[in-house]
């Protein structure tokens, strides 16, 4: 009997977990379908009894609201996929290449090269973003994509590093020495052997560095104006000037949800491994 | 003896620049070295240019004043009530956030360690808020705090919690609340995540020995999970008093926009607000240089903490 109640109990904290986890996003979710009217009424019905699809195509299609800005929609999201996908590969290219240098080649200041990157991680962002404004106008490249992704660097690289490093130090070097005695320079036992023994560390990294691109605010909000917006951007936008337009903000705001939970849901279990030796912000 | 010493530590430092320039020593550095020049300019050339700055008035509204004032600026912010009143609402956000996802996240690890029906499942749905963007996670909350439609007041007059709908955020504390509610509900999955990990380390023969013993499930909690996983949730809550200071902009920007009457002005906030609408950079850049000196210290015990584990590693 107390096996029996301990074991209910447990189900029913389980189940209390579950609603608080989803129940928001869910609530998103039930906006973006609904139509205003149904949502406006009192008592508020939670399971809608018809749902519409209206939302979400006013988000792409040119005529329809006129507060939306369709155009603008589908542009951010395509400077939000360009920006994050660069920053990605870039952050992959030099980051693999640094972290594979300090997990296996011994060189002075290694410690110090990973105090710098962890210390570039406790920086506030908001701390350096009037020298890099300057910077980015000086270099004429504010509210283009190049000048995010160089900035977007600026958090990811250091993320990118710290990760992999601690991955490649888990590949065992004997399997390179042999290699080498084969006659296999380091370059190349690092793209014949190890980087093809890396597959999961570097799928989960790749995932870290995108869902960091693709989600960041505060520099994409004002480093950008009109040409480069991300899509995280346009949602502030939305959300602090559209006034009534919430379900159009919902619409949106699952779109730009879905490239990262739906990567997140799909490799959790890289992630979480990844998020242990990391420590990594979502 | 002192010509002899020279003479060494300059054998010495030739003998260095040879294993420095050696096959291996420079293979490393060009490796390396693309990457650390990228965080260098893009991170600490911008952080060294903000200290400068913070020492200088430097108003873009005007220019003609702008000049070296030393520590002018921290002295200002000293005696500035607004900075005063953010830094303490950034404090409550992040200290009283910081509390609820320690407690919910081992919680929530805790029952995720347990075996169930669907536990896998349970597991991979937790990530669920830290992998949603901020700023949707700023407007999805923002709907449901909604005075007229949101699905707070639906609720909570459902329940007979209250009886009529309340316009939450215009109240100081409830907004407070909220935007706590909000942040904590992202935030938790990441200490739950790094729990249950932790949690899943702990070797079963522990637990085994202690039932043999007859200890108590609290007293086995207290003294074998606790001091377990007590590094992680160290480590845990070092980064969210952090974060919590750092990164919460898009946060308050979008629900409350620091109101009412300035009581959710956070400290990123107050940044924003000093240099890009009342363009005085010298004093948002004070602003922000003083708040990471005070968190410096978590975030040394942080850095030292996180060595230890790569010199460990």
């Amino acid at each position: 009997m107390s096996a029996w109640f301990r074991k209910l109990f447990l189900y029913l904290i389980v189940f209390v977990i579950v609603i608080w986890t989803i129940a928001p996003f869910l609530w998103l979710i039930i906006s973006s379908f609904s139509y205003k009217i149904d949502l406006l009424s009192v008592p508020l019905q939670w399971i809608p009894r018809r749902i519409t699809f209206e939302n979400y195509q006013q988000l792409f299609s040119y005529k329809g609201s006129l507060n939306v800005n369709a155009a603008l929609f589908t542009k951010s999201t395509m400077n939000s996929m360009i920006i994050a996908f660069a920053t990605t590969l870039v952050a992959m290219f030099l980051g693999v290449l640094a972290a594979y240098a300090l997990a296996r080649v011994k060189f002075r200041g290694s410690n110090i090269y990973m105090g710098t990157m962890m210390g570039a991680q406790m920086i506030p962002p908001i701390a350096i973003v009037i020298p890099l404004y300057v910077i980015l106008r000086n270099l004429d490249i504010y509210d283009t994509h190049l000048g995010l992704i160089l900035v977007y660097l600026s958090f990811v690289l250091p993320l990118v590093i710290w990760l992999m490093r601690s991955y490649f130090a888990t590949i065992p070097a004997e399997l390179e020495e042999a290699a080498r005695i084969d006659g296999c320079t380091r370059l190349q036992a690092l793209v014949k052997i190890v980087l093809p023994l890396s597959g999961p560390g570097l799928v989960s990294v790749l995932i870290f560095a995108f869902i960091a691109s693709w989600n960041e605010y505060l520099y994409a909000f004002i480093y950008t104006n009109v040409d480069a917006k991300t899509l995280p951007v346009l949602i502030g936008e939305f959300s602090t000037k559209l006034g009534l337009e919430y379900l159009k903000i919902a619409a949106a705001g699952v779109i730009a949800s879905l490239p990262p939970i739906i990567l997140a849901l799909i490799f959790q279990k890289y992630l979480i491994k990844g998020l242990t030796a990391g420590a990594v912000k979502g | 003896m002192a010509t002899l010493k020279l003479e060494k530590t300059k054998g010495n430092s030739l003998k260095r620049l040879r294993t420095l320039l050696s096959g291996e020593g420079v293979f490393g550095i060009l490796l390396a070295v693309p990457a650390l020049l990228a965080v260098f300019i893009l991170v600490f050339v911008p952080f060294i240019n903000s200290l400068l700055l913070s020492f200088q008035r430097h108003d873009l509204a005007r220019p003609q004043n702008d000049a070296f004032i030393g520590l002018g600026n921290y002295i200002n912010l000293l005696a500035d009530p607004r900075y005063i009143g953010s830094l303490k609402a950034s404090a409550i956000f992040s200290l009283v956030s910081v509390a609820f996802e320690l407690v919910l996240g081992i919680g929530i690890a805790l029952v995720l360690n347990k075996a169930f029906i669907g536990q896998g499942f349970v597991r991979g749905l937790i990530i669920l808020p830290w992998a949603m963007p901020a700023v949707v996670n700023a407007a999805m909350w923002k709907w449901i705090f909604n005075a007229d439609y949101g699905a707070l007041n639906a609720l909570v007059t459902q329940l007979g919690i209250v009886q009529e709908y309340q316009i939450w955020l215009a109240h100081p504390v409830s907004a407070m609340a909220l935007l706590i509610l909000a942040n904590v509900w992202k935030e938790t999955a990441f200490t739950a995540i790094l729990v249950l990990a932790a949690l899943q380390g702990i070797p079963d023969v522990f637990y085994e020995s202690a039932r043999v013993d007859g200890a108590s499930t609290w007293r086995q909690f207290l003294h074998i999970t606790l001091p377990m996983i007590a590094p992680v949730i160290m480590v845990a809550g070092l980064l969210q008093i952090i974060w919590g200071f750092h990164h919460p902009f898009e946060l308050a920007y979008i629900i409350t926009g620091g109101g009412p009457y300035s009581t959710t002005e956070l400290i990123p906030l107050r940044i924003y607000a000093q240099t890009f609408r009342s363009l005085r950079f010298g004093y948002g850049a004070s602003i922000a240089y003083l708040t990471s000196l005070l968190l410096m210290i978590p975030a040394v015990f942080y850095i030292r903490y996180a060595y230890k584990r790569i010199v460990e590693f």
